[in-house]
């Protein structure tokens, strides 16, 4: 069997497919890859199923090795990978031969970077899925993020190779935002005209304490609803929380499924994958959008990633 | 643009994949009863395009494929669900025991519980032991239950300022609600004691040890007793 050896794990890096998505009654939240746009590009330039395990790095990559050679491909934040020193073009799959070692650096984009790599990786699935639960220590390899010495499994591809590229075209239109899209959230009407104004009209910091969980972000604080009392319940991905203090958070993909804040927006689904990509002290801002732009902008970017034109060979 | 449905029930939009569904905004065993009979309707006969439902005291908020459909036709595939509520019957609910080690390290806030409420922290005990608890529904992360029925000379707020790291298995409570800490979490309950029974298990049949609509009863172990378990 082919097989991964980390040589250097880098700051966090995670195995993250697609997610689980079906287990809200167990409180288990979905996971899954922070910017699942590129995990998904990723995996079809190296020949796998768009949902395939792939490695999950974020701000500094780390040192790969592949005894048996592979075929891998970088999506997402460039990270200034080389092949045995050569660079490593991104978005562009490549032949490791027998023995040569992948080594990524700092990023010089966004926060993170997918290796995919021909056959997908293969760890002991939890509920349907092979991603990382950060918080419970589920899913992935032993819960966990990545370790100098770990040996991950690869499934064996089709043991093929076609240099495959994205259309630069595409690529520019579904470069990460910083003005992040949002609908209402289910107590907007619980915010006066005046903080949803506030809201909209600020830049917002993400602060460091910011992970796969949350964002937490930096500016001016939204002042909280008063009288109504909340009673917890379930959140969706994106939502955007008032806590008290008014510091907005944004509810990520290892989220809690239920709270009790309320939420005065929520990023739109075409957005989700630029929050991924958001790093420590980013600045961004939140722009409304009606419920049919929503859905018309998530139509026509789910066309781009179906359409032939996408993929050069 | 909320919409009003059968039995007072209210649709919400939350996202552009996701819309709540609200019973009542009371947190009771009859709202709690709705839910869990909504949620069973649902897992009986499956809507395509529904791809996650979150449960909560009285709500459900269901997730779907946004290219699928729009809220408001989701919202017409569901009001004959809600319909159709009273013709669900619910299972018996299952009757579980937690065993608790109550107090010292396991418990480092049974004094201090017990000390606002003018008792001893034997009393605090026996009254958490006392009360038959609600599993309203699991949320939070994995396997977390929220216990309802906690006495009302036991109902203390939140710390303050919450615990970076809660050990698991801790035994909290907050507010009106009492619970079980699965894994190690921020949390700002306040906690009486620990078991040593694990709340959520991958590999294990029931993978959480609790679900919607058990019942639960805490008892009372030694900490000789709890290290047995524990290894056991």
């Amino acid at each position: 069997m082919k097989v991964i050896q980390v040589q250097a794990p880098g700051l966090f890096t995670t195995v993250q497919d697609l997610g689980r998505e079906g287990f809200g009654p167990l409180g288990v939240s979905p996971s899954g890859a922070a910017d699942p746009i590129s995990l998904r590009l990723g995996n079809r330039l190296v020949g796998n199923a768009e949902g395939a395990a792939g490695l999950e790095m974020t701000l500094l990559g780390g040192t790969f090795l592949f005894p048996k050679g592979a075929v891998v491909a970088l999506a997402g934040s460039d990270f200034g990978a080389t092949l045995d020193d050569l660079p490593v073009e991104p978005w562009t799959s490549v032949e490791a031969r027998s023995g040569q070692a992948l080594r990524l650096g700092p990023t010089r984009s966004g926060a993170r970077c997918y290796l995919c790599v021909q056959g997908g990786i293969i760890v002991k699935p939890f509920l349907a899925s092979a991603s990382t639960h950060i918080l419970s220590g589920l899913g992935g390899l032993d819960g966990r993020p990545l370790r100098k010495g770990d040996i991950l499994n690869v499934g064996s591809g089709m043991l093929s190779f076609c240099k495959k590229t994205i259309a630069s075209q595409a690529l520019q239109r579904l470069s990460p935002r910083k003005v992040l899209r949002v609908t209402p959230g289910p107590q907007h009407d619980w915010f006066p005209e005046s903080s949803q104004r506030l809201f909209h009209a600020s830049a917002y910091r993400v602060s460091e304490e910011s992970n796969r969980m949350g964002l937490r972000l930096e500016g001016p604080p939204i002042p909280t609803p008063s009288g109504g009392q909340m009673i917890s319940e379930g959140v969706s991905l994106g939502a955007i929380q008032i806590p008290n203090g008014g510091l907005p958070i944004i509810l990520f993909v290892e989220q809690q499924t239920t709270g009790g804040y309320p939420k005065i927006g929520n990023v739109i689904s075409a957005d989700l994958s630029s929050v991924g990509q958001l790093r420590p002290r980013d600045e961004v801002r939140f722009e409304r959008v009606t419920w049919e732009k929503a859905r018309s902008v998530l139509k026509e970017q789910e066309e781009l990633l179906a359409s032939k034109e996408l993929i050069r060979e | 643009m909320p919409t009003s449905a059968p039995l007072g029930a209210r649709f919400q939009p939350a996202s552009d994949n996701s819309l709540l569904v609200y019973f009542d905004q009371r947190i009771s065993p009859a709202t709690h009863q709705q839910v869990a009979k909504f949620l069973r309707l649902l897992e009986l006969q499956p809507i395509t395009g529904i791809r996650n439902l979150h449960p909560a005291y009285c709500s459900v908020l269901i997730k779907f494929d946004a290219l699928q459909f729009p809220h408001d036709e989701l919202q017409a595939l569901l009001l004959p669900y809600l319909d159709r509520l009273d013709e669900v019957c619910l299972p018996e609910p299952r009757q579980l025991e937690i065993p608790v080690c109550y107090g010292g390290d396991y418990g480092p806030d049974l004094a201090e519980v017990s000390t606002l409420h003018g008792m001893t922290p034997q009393q605090a005990i026996e009254l958490h032991v006392s009360a038959t608890y609600l599993v309203y529904f699991l949320g939070f992360v994995p396997g977390f239950a929220y216990l309802g029925g906690l006495p009302e000379a036991l109902v203390t707020p939140r710390l303050p300022t919450p615990r970076r790291s809660v050990p698991p298995g801790s035994v909290g409570i907050a507010g009106y609600q009492s619970g079980v800490y699965p894994f190690a979490t921020p949390g700002g309950w306040r906690l009486l004691g620990r078991t040593p029974i694990a709340m959520f298990q991958p590999g294990r049949s029931a993978m959480s040890l609790l679900s919607l609509g058990d019942r639960v009863r805490f008892t009372p172990i030694s900490s000789e007793q709890f290290v047995a378990l524990e290894s056991a």
